[in-house]
């Protein structure tokens, strides 16, 4: 009985993404006056063909694998020296990186518009990086600093009295056990910025520098809302992110609630 | 060796903090300066004159920024308060589970981790037509659409909250007779406080600045019925060019979303003291 409900709930989630499958898969006519055909992959290719959407799809991977790249870069020290170092004030430090993770983007979105169009980054790459480390920073320290306060002390410590440095013991000894917490905060980043929405409608001008969520949100027909190139362009984004769901969910879940619940 | 300590932990600390300062800290300033200058794009020949407090005394007379704020109050208390219910079931679910963990997992984890613009477009493909162009109707897709999208975030953090709870105290509490919904209510849900609190305290804030959902189901329509306050200034920045108000109107945004978390950070304080 129990195992029916459950059944049914997890069922009706799943339901608006079979939607979503089924109608970009449905040829022209079916979508807009009803009723069945048989399923077609025009609407992918129209896409790919016509609109060029795999510019917006590179544009993503590079903006997105960037700004992971970056924010382990950066937040991966910070994090130790945050969790493990003797740092005066290291509550605050994590109480400020947080407040900067919850705050409106919208705020911010004024002052680096006319920044980055004094710049000249307007529309280009590491005009969108540079605003989306405001977030990713903030959400790689805090993840990292989570696992590291779970790491044993002894592991340091065993390396400190055979004479390591305490950089050398960072390096040596807590990076590598830190390794598949590190792959999965990059993994998380990663999936922010992919999604990111705001910046990226308000950073870029045209086709050119477009992620793949404004391209989506910006494809119109002549008349109408093309619905089948809109949805097939919609599971091509989601493609990325249900290959690394379904690839690392046990990780991801217990990342996204290490900084939340003290377990 | 404890004062080497400390230096090489500045060092480390000291890339992100720039960064940060740089990029989020400096900016959300510089906002707020702005917001104290008369700035229209459309008009350079006015240059950036110092205006004071102008555009806060007109936000305050300004009917259309008063509407966003109570949509905006709604769509976080109406979406927050289902996501926590929602929430609260999916992970009684999950956590009784005896097969299929991992499926469900993935299925709930989707909708989470998927752009949300692909949510919002899918929700606005289901309710195409008459809901989107209902002044009120047009919520149902909204609200729907981020509950959807959102509860998993909520779910996910309680069952990590019920798997840290001992069944030592369900079973014990079975013996002396407490059937499910009074175990449910005497230990579950007070040991579950400061998680709930958490996704409580993360939903609101995170709801208070919706921008995808809105944008792209209705853009704020039918006229600005669901119009939220990151679209008002939006529009106003990049529609009208208008920089001075818009950015008044982000500081705006800004302001009550501080001011909420500090309000929060103290209830959380005082709940833990008690």
């Amino acid at each position: 009985m129990r195992q029916f409900g459950a059944t049914i709930i997890l069922a009706a989630w799943a339901l608006p993404l079979c939607w979503m499958l089924a109608a970009s898969v449905a040829p022209e006519a079916a979508l807009f006056e009803g009723g069945i055909g048989p399923p077609t992959l025009a609407h992918y290719r129209a896409i790919f063909a016509e609109r060029h959407f795999w510019r917006p799809v590179a544009n993503s991977l590079v903006v997105a694998g960037t700004t992971a790249a970056l924010a382990i870069l950066i937040g991966t020290p910070t994090a130790y020296a945050v969790a493990r170092l003797r740092l005066p004030g290291a509550r605050w430090i994590l109480a400020g990186v947080l407040a900067v993770s919850v705050f409106p983007q919208i705020a911010i979105v004024p002052t680096l518009f006319l920044l980055l169009r004094t710049a000249g980054l307007l529309d280009t790459y590491p005009g969108l990086v540079l605003p989306y480390l405001t977030f990713s920073l903030p959400l790689a320290v805090w993840l990292l600093a989570a696992f590291f306060r779970r790491v044993p002390r002894g592991l340091e410590e065993a390396a400190l009295m055979d004479g390591a440095t305490p950089l050398r013991a960072a390096l040596l000894v807590v990076l590598p056990v830190a390794a598949p917490a590190i792959a999965t905060t990059a993994i998380l980043v990663f999936l922010y910025a992919w999604n990111e929405f705001l910046f990226a409608l308000s950073f870029t001008l045209g086709p050119e520098r477009q992620t793949a969520p404004v391209a989506i949100a910006l494809l119109r027909g002549r008349y109408q809302v093309p619905w089948g190139q809109v949805l097939a362009a919609a599971v091509v984004a989601s493609l990325p992110v249900a290959a690394v769901v379904l690839a690392v969910q046990r990780r991801i879940v217990s990342g996204l609630t290490a900084g939340a619940v003290k377990g | 060796m404890s004062r080497s300590d400390a230096r090489l932990a500045w060092l480390l600390v000291a890339p992100a903090m720039s960064l940060i300062a740089l990029v989020a800290v400096a900016p959300l300033a510089a906002s707020m300066w702005e917001s104290l200058h008369l700035h229209d794009l459309r008009l350079p020949w006015l240059g950036r004159p110092f205006v004071g407090l102008a555009h806060y005394r007109a936000a305050v007379a300004d009917a259309r920024l008063h509407e966003a704020l109570v949509h905006t109050a709604f769509f976080t208390a109406a979406s927050v308060a289902l996501e926590l219910a929602f929430g609260m079931a999916l992970a009684l679910i999950l956590h009784h589970l005896v097969r299929g963990r991992a499926l469900a997992r993935v299925v709930v984890l989707l909708p989470w981790a998927l752009p949300a613009v692909v949510a919002a477009l899918v929700w606005r493909f289901m309710f195409e037509g008459e809901w989107l162009s209902h002044p009120r109707g047009a919520w149902v897709p909204i609200v729907l659409g981020d509950v959807w999208k959102s509860t998993p975030f909520v779910a996910l953090l309680l069952l990590a909250g019920l798997q840290a709870i001992d069944p030592a105290l369900h079973e014990a509490a079975a013996l002396d007779g407490a059937g499910p919904w009074r175990r449910f209510r005497s230990i579950t849900l007070p040991l579950l406080r400061p998680v709930i609190a958490v996704a409580l305290v993360f939903r609101m804030l995170d709801a208070f600045r919706v921008f995808d959902f809105v944008y792209l189901l209705t853009g704020g329509g039918p006229g600005t019925a669901t119009e939220v306050i990151s679209l008002y200034a939006f529009s106003t920045l990049f529609q009208e060019l208008r920089f001075g108000y818009g950015a008044a109107l982000s500081t705006v945004t800004f302001a009550i979303v501080f001011l909420l978390s500090l309000g929060w950070v103290r209830a959380l304080r005082t709940g833990e003291d008690a």
